[in-house]
């Protein structure tokens, strides 16, 4: 892994280096479906190389909240900036065609389900390739070793770069779609509930590649799960939310080892009895 | 179902009642603001409402449309089928204009003002005082990829093409070379992607910086798109795998040209096989020449 960052990118500072200006800002960001229902007057910033974890029950608004941070569901309320290089872009405020061009060059997307993520009939080198030609990458042998590159980065055998992703096993399909997503070299990474519906072991290898990748590329990393024990392994800082509400935030280690708020309380607890 | 020769010549009884190419004016105006359009915006698939024609769709009623509406009394027409001015999709349509405009047709590619084609361009260069009509069947080139109109409307509003160099990068994962060689996917004017219909691309270089004007019309999915005179179009590829045409190990058996597009045929029941210029126009006119310079050497 050492190697994979050399060959792949300059390291950035250290991990969550808040001397850097943020990231990403989000200001008073609101979207509801109906009351209770999406999220309500959410405020953060996210540093580089920092990793957030959003967690909650299910429906209480992560996945709409991923979905408006990174780029594809406009807010009813609220703004969300992105920093990159030396610009601001006003991430809903730009139109359609800048925002999707700036998501194609500084996002990593991943989905809950693979198959949402991946072609399904695109061969595994051609699944990672596609960001790059989409960036304008037209030299098919450089392309093939990006892919190869990538495949071994995500613990995929290399030899599987001409298979199609449907006779791949879940985990497989997962690490495939991070690697179709990090080989652009994205700022930012989102990921909702990325080690979802998994066996357990699977889930562990896949963390730990996770924790891996994130550390070695320096990413920065908005992580949507209902699971403690995954934030608690991966992320800086922790986001609670409740009925589209952010109850309680803070560092990890704070949040989930002396919570303040009594439903932060009850999922510490309740993990604990598992 | 009656055949459309039978209903072509079923018009011929009453075609004082048609208006003059069978569309009214009316109709004829709307595609015609519809290819200039698509002349304003090379490559940009232009919706139109077509009408209903007295023919099923695949035997080219878009392009049928367009030439109707293009056609005037002094046209010459040229109608084309896998290079072909014989088969029966050709002589129907050529029939078809026959009847209802009552203006000259020729096999002559130099003669035509309008060719309507399906499959081809012919091999003599064209000029700008000619108009191509395609037939096309299907118009959208990210169809494969993405089934939903709407979605393909936005790729090409944002000109996200990536997905259709995927495809061509899967085809060298597949056969280790580009293997798509018909519809061959190409950008026009530095912009909008397209698909030149189902012509093989052998004749995509004839699109580019081509004198004619070039108009593309599809009747189930009534969508107009044109390459203007003198324009840029380029066959997408990659720089380790750059776009080539198809080639021969030996000339046309007929006329010996080795710059054509040749069909295998077979000539006997022993599978012998020929190559011969799929262009039978252009094929005539060299096997002419060749007999008037063996002609001319006796003399
Ligand atoms: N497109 C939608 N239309 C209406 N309601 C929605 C839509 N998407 C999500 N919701 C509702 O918003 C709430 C939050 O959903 P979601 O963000 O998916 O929660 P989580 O990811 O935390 O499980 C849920 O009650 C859900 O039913
Ligand atoms: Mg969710
Ligand atoms: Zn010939």
């Amino acid at each position: 892994m050492t190697q994979l960052a050399k060959q792949l990118e300059e390291p950035r500072a250290n991990a969550a280096n808040q001397a850097e200006p943020a990231l990403l800002q989000a200001q008073n960001l609101s979207m509801l479906y109906a009351p209770g229902k999406g999220f309500e007057d959410v405020n953060l910033s996210l540093y580089p190389g920092e990793v957030l974890a959003i967690v909650g029950e299910s429906g209480s608004g992560k996945t709409t909240l991923l979905k408006t941070l990174s780029g594809r569901l406009a807010p009813q309320t609220g703004s969300i900036s992105f920093q990159s290089d030396s610009n601001t872009a006003e991430l809903y405020k730009i139109s359609e065609a800048e925002r999707r061009s700036l998501i194609r060059q500084h996002f990593g997307i991943v989905h809950q389900h693979p198959l949402d993520g991946l072609r399904p009939r695109v061969s595994a080198g051609g699944n990672i390739g596609e960001r790059l030609m989409e960036n304008g990458w037209r030299n098919y042998a450089e392309i093939r070793l990006q892919a190869l590159t990538w495949l071994k980065a995500v613990e995929i055998d290399q030899s599987r770069i001409d298979d199609m992703p449907l006779t791949f096993s879940g985990g497989m399909q997962q690490r495939l779609q991070i690697a179709r997503n990090l080989v652009t070299h994205p700022r930012l990474v989102f990921m909702d509930e990325p080690t979802g519906g998994l066996d357990v072991s699977v889930q562990a290898r896949l963390l730990d590649l996770i924790r891996n990748l994130v550390t070695e590329l320096q990413l920065a990393v908005v992580i949507v799960t209902h699971d403690l024990a995954v934030a608690r392994l991966l992320a800086h800082r922790i986001m609670v939310m409740k009925q589209g509400q952010v109850v309680e935030s803070g560092l990890t280690d704070r949040v989930l080892d002396d919570p303040s708020h009594p439903y932060t309380q009850l999922l510490v607890s309740s993990v604990l009895q598992q | 179902m009656t055949s459309f020769s039978q209903q072509a010549t079923a018009l011929d009884d009453s075609s004082q009642q048609y208006n003059f190419a069978y569309l009214d004016e009316q109709t004829k105006r709307m595609i015609r603001r519809a290819i200039l359009k698509g002349v304003a915006i090379p490559g940009y698939q232009v919706p139109f409402g077509g009408r209903e024609m007295p023919m099923p769709y695949g035997w080219g009623t878009g392009g049928i449309m367009l030439s109707a509406s293009i056609l005037g009394q002094d046209d010459v027409l040229k109608v084309i089928d896998q290079g072909a001015d014989d088969t029966t999709n050709a002589v129907s349509i050529r029939h078809f204009f026959s009847k209802v405009c009552d203006i000259a047709t020729t096999e002559k590619t130099e003669q035509a003002s309008v060719i309507q084609t399906r499959h081809r361009i012919p091999e003599q260069a064209l000029s700008n005082n000619q108009i191509l009509v395609f037939q096309v069947p299907i118009p959208e080139p990210l169809r494969f990829i993405e089934p939903r109109e709407t979605e393909t409307k936005k790729m090409h509003a944002l000109e996200e093409y990536g997905s259709m160099q995927v495809k061509l990068y899967e085809d060298i994962v597949k056969y280790g070379y580009i293997a798509t060689s018909y519809a061959y996917p190409v950008t026009v004017h530095g912009r909008y992607l397209m698909d030149p219909s189902p012509i093989p691309k052998f004749d995509n270089p004839k699109l580019h910086q081509s004198e004619a004007l070039m108009i593309f019309g599809a009747g189930r999915e009534k969508r107009i798109y044109c390459i203007p005179p003198y324009t840029d179009v380029h066959s997408l590829d990659f720089d380790d795998h750059p776009f080539s045409i198809q080639q021969w190990d030996e000339p046309c058996s007929l006329c010996g040209s080795h710059d054509t597009f040749l069909d295998e045929v077979l000539i006997d029941d022993q599978g012998q096989r020929m190559f011969i210029c799929s262009d039978t126009d252009y094929c005539q006119k060299q096997q002419a020449a060749q007999l008037g310079a063996e002609h001319d050497s006796v003399s």
